[in-house]
């Protein structure tokens, strides 16, 4: 099986060590909107590392207290060696489950709390990617509309802005609550959307071009980009329907830009990982305009496994599979844990 | 260069199979079967009150002393005892019928499904009420109905609007096929036709020849004096009536029936057996031993008393949490009441905080195939216990408060509807029935 950078040496010892007694708990589901994809992503890892890690222990686990319960405390004996989180959207990409798992003192496959926090909140993440890449944004709370006039506000955000621009919640993902505006009124009705997901909304230039998901893994001494994935929606938006209907969207792995602008978004993606100080994996959603400029749209931690997701495909055309790279997550974090 | 669209067939689906993707809405309701949401969506009957010791006796039973014929194919038109039996339930609504005239389905689902069937070439109409029953509309969608909604009053379908759109429809090159009607405990009105209600939509469906699909699954669960006498005891030869057990037994046994006039049940027995040879042996057995074996008309006694108290705990809490301005229907049986936001709140832009405050409904457009519906929701009581219900509603209070915030915050009301975006639809799903 090709693997990643991990030292052979420390995946085969770790490995052996846990021949017999892996207990790996793939955590899917969760209380948010994104709960069914999670679940599918869920489904798909585990049966993954079942093939890959045969004499391992896969236990598929929704979050609740039980499960928080079963994990034990810090000082105790865990019940799993290690934890796969794969709860999208908040609870799961946010810094709550995985500061409960730091607390518990579990290992686990993914990125920290603290990197989480910044990653998750699509405002803070903008403001920390490289050369201010993110097209331009304001994002504020419901209240603040409330309270000092919705109107006013608006119509200095959108002359500041300008049309078109995406309304989008600010944390969360699968596209929920988003809405491209192409004309002023149509803002007001996008903001009530988004702000059923959550109680801060993103306001953004909307950028056109070549839509690309770049997969991050990082394993051992260096993170790599796996070949950008071009995302094409039969309807010309990437919304839910087109993320989750087989058939909506079309795919291009390889994507059809040149070598150039492949090198530029896959180190873009890397160095976004880095600069978020995010570990394991990533996924960096970005546009590429006719002038080639690289636009940043948001960074997952915990990025969708389904049968029609992104990373998936990356992992396949890089000549890995999702089995093997997830068995040297798995070991990774051990590892890191040790 | 082509790329992948993940789905090698994508360009050899039948044209009825385009409504069919994922959708946001559903995506939502997989949220609703956690433990910590309030459901209020689905219409999922309490089989906890049955007992279950006794069903496993039954069953049991069936496979040691039945078991060459239980698990063995058998008629496509259903069991002869079950049959039987179907027509002394059928009779407490009123339908006289000989068993050679019933069709055991695998729930009243498929008889809707085998009705549209032999009845509906593509483009035909398809006249429903409006609102109407969310899995009905799928399964007309998927033979490419044109379904016309007719409008409602607080006595169910109106006689007056059911004539302007057959005569409308007369004057259209698509043929009106059925007129589909749950005219007990509507689904998901929660409206009951009167006995003089039926007997003009009788002599309307009359008038223009065209048959009524008679869909009676919560005929015995009204709370107040006997059971609605159906359109179908009017009339032996217009009207083709559905009966289910999932509502007065166990919605898991999945059988139904078909009652209809001789020349429709041949072909329904023909079109059953295309389809699925036979239902099944083992479920027919199931319920025909318990039929006869244990006290039904007690057990729907209990489920009548059970969903009653259920229905007051929903329309109390309602009175005393709702915002003012929401209004809601006063079901006398069955499992729904349909609610009306205020100021013209839209309840499938609403449903996301709904799943965020562990709250869950069924947004009303789900029960129209044009759109309609924004304004409104479907509430679901058979399933929570009452203190759940009082709970659910309070929670959903807040959730409507929280929008009607949101809207006077920035002046809009209907997002859908001002911004042009595609309507929402529900595909059927077991959480929505």
């Amino acid at each position: 099986m090709k693997r990643m950078g991990i030292p052979d040496r420390n995946l085969t010892l770790i490995l052996i060590y846990f021949k017999e007694h892996m207990r790996i708990a793939i955590l899917s589901g969760g209380l948010n909107a994104e709960r069914d994809v999670s679940l599918r992503s869920g489904r798909r890892v585990a049966e993954a590392l079942r093939d890959t890690m045969t004499d391992a222990e896969i236990v598929e686990v929704d979050l609740n207290g039980e499960f928080l319960d079963s994990l034990g405390s810090a000082s105790g004996v865990h019940s799993f060696d290690v934890v796969v989180p794969l709860i999208h959207g908040a609870i799961g990409e946010d810094a709550t489950l995985r500061s409960m798992l730091e607390l518990k003192g579990i290992p686990f496959v993914g990125s920290s709390a603290a990197s989480a926090a910044r990653s998750f909140d699509k405002g803070v993440a903008s403001g920390l990617v490289p050369n201010a890449s993110a097209p331009k944004f304001v994002a504020f709370p419901q209240s603040f509309f409330r309270e000092m006039g919705a109107p006013r506000i608006l119509e200095t955000v959108i002359e500041g802005i300008g049309l078109p621009l995406v309304v989008k919640p600010i944390s969360g993902g699968s596209a929920l609550g988003v809405r491209l505006c192409t004309e002023a009124e149509q803002v007001a009705p996008a903001l009530v959307d988004a702000f059923g997901y959550g109680d801060r909304v993103m306001l953004q230039s909307a950028v056109s071009g070549t839509e690309l998901a770049v997969t991050v893994i990082d394993i051992g001494e260096e993170a790599t980009a796996l070949p950008p994935v071009e995302i094409v929606p039969m309807s010309g938006v990437y919304d839910f329907d087109a993320r989750y209907t087989a058939g909506a969207t079309e795919f291009f792995v390889p994507c059809r830009l040149n070598a150039d602008v492949v090198q530029r978004v896959s180190e873009y993606a890397v160095t976004v990982h880095k600069s978020l100080g995010l570990r394991d994996i990533s996924r960096t959603d970005l546009i590429v305009d006719s002038y080639g400029t690289i636009w940043f749209l948001e960074v997952n931690i915990a990025p969708g496994m389904t049968e029609t997701s992104l990373v998936p495909q990356a992992i396949e055309a890089a000549g890995l599979s999702v089995g093997g790279v997830f068995a040297d997550l798995v070991a990774q974090a051990v590892t890191r844990s040790n | 260069m082509a790329g992948n669209r993940m789905d090698p067939w994508i360009d050899s689906y039948a044209q009825r199979a385009q409504g069919l993707t994922a959708s946001a809405i559903r995506a939502l309701f997989a949220v609703a079967s956690r433990p910590e949401v309030v459901s209020l969506a689905g219409g999922m009957p309490f089989v906890s009150a049955l007992d279950s010791d006794r069903f496993a006796e039954i069953a049991a039973r069936v496979v040691r002393e039945q078991g060459a014929v239980a698990l063995q194919y058998g008629s496509g038109q259903g069991d002869q005892t079950l049959r039987e039996q179907i027509l002394e339930i059928s009779g407490l609504v009123g339908v006289r019928s000989h068993p050679d005239d019933v069709v055991v389905t695998a729930g009243s689902q498929m008889g809707l499904d085998l009705v549209t069937k032999i009845f509906c070439d593509p483009g035909d109409t398809v006249l429903v009420e409006s609102p109407s029953y969310v899995g009905a509309l799928g399964v007309f969608r998927s033979y490419q109905c044109n379904v016309v909604h007719v409008a409602m009053d607080s006595e169910g379908l109106d006689p007056q609007a059911l004539r302007e759109a057959l005569v409308t429809a007369r004057a259209s090159d698509s043929p009106v096929k059925l007129i589909y009607t749950i005219p007990s405990f509507h689904n998901p009105a929660g409206l009951t036709q009167s006995f003089q209600r039926r007997q003009e939509i009788l002599a309307i469906a009359q008038e223009f020849n065209v048959p009524i699909l008679e869909d009676d699954p919560y005929g015995l669960l009204g709370f107040e004096g006997e059971p609605p006498q159906a359109i179908r005891s009017l009339d032996d030869q217009g009207v083709i009536y559905l009966g289910s057990f999932s509502k007065i037994i166990a919605s898991g046994l999945r059988v139904g029936w078909v009652i209809a006039p001789h020349g429709v049940r041949e072909k329904l027995v023909l079109a059953a057996e295309a389809a699925t040879l036979c239902p099944s042996n083992f479920s027919q057995l199931t319920v025909s031993r318990y039929l006869a074996e244990q006290p039904w008309q007690q057990q729907i006694k209990v489920f009548q008393e059970l969903y009653r108290e259920r229905r007051d705990s929903l329309l109390q809490s309602m009175q005393a949490l709702m915002p003012a301005g929401t209004t809601w229907t006063v079901p006398k049986g069955g499992f729904y009441s349909w609610v009306t936001l205020p100021h013209q709140l839209n309840a499938t832009t609403m449903l996301p905080r709904a799943i965020s405050s562990l709250v869950a409904y069924v947004p009303g457009t789900g029960f129209y195939a044009d759109g309609q519906g924004a304004h409104n929701l479907r509430l679901s009581y058979c399933y929570p216990e009452p203190s759940r219900i009082e709970e659910g509603v309070r929670r959903l209070a807040g959730v409507i408060e929280a929008e009607l915030d949101l809207v006077n915050t920035f002046g809009v009301t209907s997002s859908d509807e001002t911004n042009g975006n595609s309507r929402p639809q529900l595909n059927p799903n077991s959480d929505l029935f």
